[in-house]
């Protein structure tokens, strides 16, 4: 339960230079998902037309990921905090416009290929 | 007949994995200067909006009206397959930001602990944190120009490392020494884990 006075607080407290102002103009306060700094991000469309809510570090993501980018990159490459990005991918997700993919750890990956297929390739380089 | 493993669909595209290396140690022993060696591109950087609960332990004086701290990682990428992406991330060299550790070291695959000679003691915090967290690590001397060489078993001794803690020589500058220390992490990471699935099956 949230009251009107806890909800102004937060955007107060820890909003102000992480979450962008049209962001939180909308009352979210987190981001769907986690978002890792190395979770990939890719756009599920080429093109996408400007609608209501989307601004244009939002399109900046699609634009960018065309081809594959962790979360880090995609804050990098925008200058935004990893924070704002997060809030963005979180309205992307909720449009279906980019699909995340949360990073496997080591425990989950099946067996020793994801180990022998970076030593190979990074004996390749 | 149940092909555990596979999560996905005959036919469709590999899923695409993306996995961690850590680049730590002390201030100026030369983590982005790894980092941009191995790289594709130049080191990118990321920054993390710190507000001040993230900060309480700071030591603010001087500073009061500050309630933000940002916080800069350097990190690059190694595309190694259409589907698997390598990206190593050097830490913060401050000790003040290890809380943010914490999210850089979840799911990191290994880490490398680049020290100096000149100043053995600054990589001991780092050394400390990824025997704590079990994370699995190689210790790279990075070779200055003027430092006086050491023996590998001296600096092993020195650092009272765990004898199967790989330490070896680099030139954090160069990239075949670099990628050199980077393939020794992932075969140490990978003995690592065999070693840890062995034991947890044997006590099943």
């Amino acid at each position: 339960m949230q009251g009107e006075s806890t909800q102004d607080q937060w955007v107060d407290d820890h909003a102000g230079p992480v979450v962008r102002p049209y962001a939180v103009t909308r009352g979210r306060a987190r981001p769907v998902g986690t978002f890792d700094l190395i979770s990939l991000v890719t756009a599920t469309r080429a093109d996408v037309t400007p609608e209501a809510g989307l601004g244009p570090e939002h399109m900046a993501i699609i634009g960018l990921c065309q081809r594959m980018q962790s979360v880090a990159e995609v804050a990098a490459h925008l200058d935004l905090p990893v924070g704002t990005v997060r809030v963005l991918l979180g309205d992307l997700v909720e449009r279906s416009l980019v699909q995340v993919r949360e990073p496997r750890t080591t425990a989950g990956l099946p067996d020793d290929s994801v180990f022998e297929a970076v030593i190979n390739g990074l004996r390749a380089l | 007949m149940d092909y555990g493993h596979s999560e996905r669909p005959a036919g469709a595209a590999p899923l695409p994995t993306a996995i961690k290396i850590l680049v730590a140690g002390g201030f100026g022993v030369g983590k982005t200067t790894m980092v941009g060696a191995v790289s594709e591109t130049r080191p990118l950087r990321t920054e993390e909006v710190l507000t001040e609960t993230g900060v309480g332990i700071d030591d603010l004086s001087g500073v009061e009206g500050k309630t933000t701290t940002t916080v800069a990682m350097d990190f690059g990428r190694i595309t190694i397959s259409d589907d698997l992406v390598l990206y190593l991330f050097g830490t913060p060299g401050q000790d003040r930001f290890w809380f943010v550790w914490d999210e850089l070291a979840l799911g990191a695959i290994g880490a490398v602990v680049l020290s100096d000679t000149r100043r053995l003691a600054d990589c001991f915090p780092s050394i400390d944190y990824f025997e704590g967290r079990g994370t699995p690590f190689v210790v790279a001397v990075n070779c200055f120009e003027g430092a006086r060489q050491y023996r590998l078993d001296e600096v092993q001794a020195a650092l009272n490392l765990d004898p199967g803690v790989p330490v070896l020589l680099c030139d954090a500058r160069q990239r075949e020494s670099s990628k050199e220390v980077l393939i020794t992490l992932m075969e140490h990471a990978m003995k690592t884990r065999e070693a840890r699935r062995g034991a947890a099956a044997a006590t099943d």
